[in-house]
């Protein structure tokens, strides 16, 4: 990644004026790993076995040049007709005949029967030349592909004519200033049977569908690019309804926008422990658990957090069925028919065995750019982490995330957990990608099973670092503070329990205060009598002295 | 072109391609070039040379310069220059090369059995 972004700087700073034209392909991902696209005006090579996906890439490449950067193109094939390319190409959404029609791209086919032809002496290609020469000049094509060109070794006999014919049609492709892809067969020791490499010097991709695990992959390595700086790497590459779709982790640019937003989390006491606020607007969350410690109701919750206030959420469910988790929802309370009803809150289910991630991720894509939702909910992720090996998963899954955050899409990934065991590859794998981290943990003791919410990591906010007590019943999910005590901490019947101990403590310290407060008052009473029949006491005495007193000066008179 | 209606051979002939049916057909034949070439001069003059010697009278030749006509190379399929299309008598054939190997072209044009293999 480092190496990456200094290569990145280097592309993008030190040395522009060096810097090769390149004609973008307009293929989403391809452009990022070679840099800007294609070499302009020169030949690329593009080789592969069969049903990798050369010819849609090459015809992808055609199609957008003429609908996206108006360059008009040619394309020359030696193996499939004009009208069974089109209606290959058309799954991908691609208009071919309307573009023929408006001169925009031109299909030549060029079809070689080997036995109509007879070798009688010397000759070259120059009715190649000538043909293609005037398609390209009759539209004012920019870009060319030659698809399959190896089928002229099939056509013609003498190979070393046309070796050295071929060499002389790359050399005037180039000298003609246009932009040629040309495709060709994988060969068993070289990059092509027939050894096309040595002459298209310029830039060389290779394209590759592998079966790993029962899983097929295709990939996509640009082997060689003369005079610029690429990814080197296998990348992962998905045909889609809309076309091929490289899937680079190196296109994640990381200067997506960031929102001071922030969101329910769907419940209130989470929102709590999350600075008082919940997530913010586009971040993505992780929520871990073991089973059955609420994953699914927390991310519904969530959800129907989301349709309450409006905001459009899009459910993928790998392992339910939505009524199933409508009906599931609905018995702790969540109701969440109406937002499906009225078009907030969509639910996508698949199984995730169904096909393998390219796939699923190209669904969820498609999905999300249908749908447009504010959130988005996976449900579980492991589903697709399985799905493939493990540097493919976290390149796709990085990908998705990347998309959504670009879209300032909130997203929520819940991922399953076995009990008691250390967190599995996978997750710290995608928790290092993810902004807040929830876990969800079963506190046994005493006979019975609790759940307990914690934040694990909550990028730029002060949040808990406390376990909560996670309780889900017919009213909905709440969260109430564990008890810590000296015996550790308290949750379910012991919290209860101790909760109970307090109160009768409390209440017995009350009425022993309340007893003590009465004895000192009686003590306060009896004081104050003993006192009064002193003073009393003292009166009478005072009196009496008195009259002593006054008895004895008269007599001395 | 109007000729070629006309010229037309009936069914039976076109199934006849042996050589010793075939001299009763005509030969249209139409030589691909692209500009006037010292390879594309002596296909010509090995086409008309060996035209004379044996199709004497039963032959037309058009030449094609794709230099002047580009968008006639896709009607043939032109690839190689020079290119013989034999276009009458059916089946079509293409003879490609400066014509230098008499004996090929003739096998070519349906003159002589193909040396046996």
């Amino acid at each position: 990644m480092t190496a990456h972004r200094a290569r990145t700087a280097a592309k993008n700073g030190a040395l522009p004026a060096r810097r090769l034209p390149k004609c973008p392909t307009g293929i989403q991902g391809l452009d990022e790993i070679t840099g800007g696209g294609l070499p302009r005006g020169r030949p690329t090579l593009l080789c592969g076995n069969p049903g990798c996906g050369k010819t849609l890439l090459a015809a992808e490449f055609l199609v957008r040049g003429a609908v996206t950067f108006g360059e008009p193109g040619v394309l020359m094939c030696f193996e499939e007709t004009g009208a069974e390319l089109a209606a290959n190409v058309a799954s991908l959404g691609f208009d071919l005949p309307g573009l023929v029609r408006r001169k925009k791209i031109l299909i030549d086919h060029v079809r070689v029967e080997r036995s109509e032809i007879q070798e009688t002496g010397e000759y070259d290609l120059e009715g190649l030349f000538v043909r293609l020469n005037h398609a390209i000049d009759s539209i004012g094509a920019k870009r060319v592909v030659l698809d399959t060109i190896e089928g002229l070794f099939a056509a013609l006999p003498n190979e070393s004519i046309l070796r050295a014919e071929l060499r002389r049609l790359f050399r005037w492709l180039k000298d003609k200033g246009v932009t040629t892809i040309i495709t060709a067969e994988r060969g068993r020791d070289q990059l092509t049977r027939k050894g096309l490499e040595e002459y298209v010097s310029d830039c060389v991709i290779l394209l590759d569908h592998r079966v790993h695990e029962r899983i097929a992959t295709r990939h996509l390595r640009v082997v060689k690019y003369r005079g610029s700086l690429h990814g080197t790497n296998e990348y992962p590459f998905l045909i889609g309804d809309e076309g091929l779709s490289v899937l680079p982790i190196t296109s994640l640019a990381l200067d997506h926008p960031v929102s001071n937003e922030r969101i329910s989390s769907g419940i209130a006491r989470l929102d709590t422990m999350l600075d008082g606020r919940g997530f913010y607007r586009g971040s993505s969350i992780l929520l871990t658990g073991t089973p059955g410690t609420g994953k699914t109701s927390v991310a519904a919750g969530f959800v129907q957090a989301a349709a309450r206030r409006g905001d459009r959420a899009l459910f993928f469910a790998f392992e339910e069925s939505p009524s199933q988790i409508l009906r599931n929802m609905r018995s702790i309370g969540m109701s969440l028919a109406p937002p499906v009803q009225s078009g907030v809150l969509r639910f996508h289910a698949a199984r995730p065995t169904l096909y393998g991630l390219e796939m699923h991720l190209a669904t969820m894509f498609k999905e999300i750019a249908a749908f447009r939702p504010d959130v988005v909910v996976v449900d579980p992720i492991n589903s697709l982490l399985a799905a493939g090996s493990e540097s493919e998963t976290r390149a796709m899954v990085t990908r998705l995330i990347d998309s959504l955050k670009a879209q300032q899409i909130t997203s929520l990934f819940t991922s399953l957990t076995i009990d008691g065991g250390p967190l599995q590859q996978s997750e710290i794998i995608i928790s290092s990608l993810m902004d807040t981290w929830l876990l969800l943990q079963n506190i046994e003791g005493d006979g019975e099973r609790n759940r307990g919410l914690y934040v694990l990591k909550s990028r730029g906010m002060a949040h808990s670092n406390q376990i909560r007590e996670f309780l889900i019943s017919s009213r909905g999910i709440d969260l109430v503070d564990a008890y810590v005590g000296p015996g550790g901490m308290l949750v379910g019947a012991a919290r209860a329990a101790q909760t109970a101990r307090e109160k009768a403590a409390a209440v017995a310290s009350q009425q022993e205060a309340l007893r003590v407060r009465r004895t000192l008052e009686r003590k306060h009473s009896a004081v104050e009598r003993q006192i009064a029949t002193l003073l009393a006491d003292y009166e009478a005495e005072e009196q009496e002295a008195a009259s002593v007193h006054g008895n004895g000066s008269r007599e001395k008179r | 072109m109007k000729a070629l209606k006309v010229m037309k051979p009936a069914k039976a002939e076109r199934r006849a391609s042996t050589p010793s049916r075939s001299k009763s057909a005509f030969w249209e034949l139409r030589l691909y070039v692209a500009g006037q070439t010292p390879r594309s001069l002596t296909a010509f003059a090995n086409l008309t040379q060996i035209c004379e010697d044996h199709l004497k009278g039963r032959y037309r030749i058009q030449v094609v310069d794709l230099i002047v006509q580009p968008k006639l190379s896709r009607g043939d399929q032109i690839l190689a220059i020079p290119t013989l299309v034999r276009r009458l008598p059916e089946p079509v054939r293409k003879i490609i090369g400066d014509l230098s190997d008499t004996e090929r072209v003739l096998v070519g044009l349906d003159l002589r059995p193909p040396p046996a293999a």
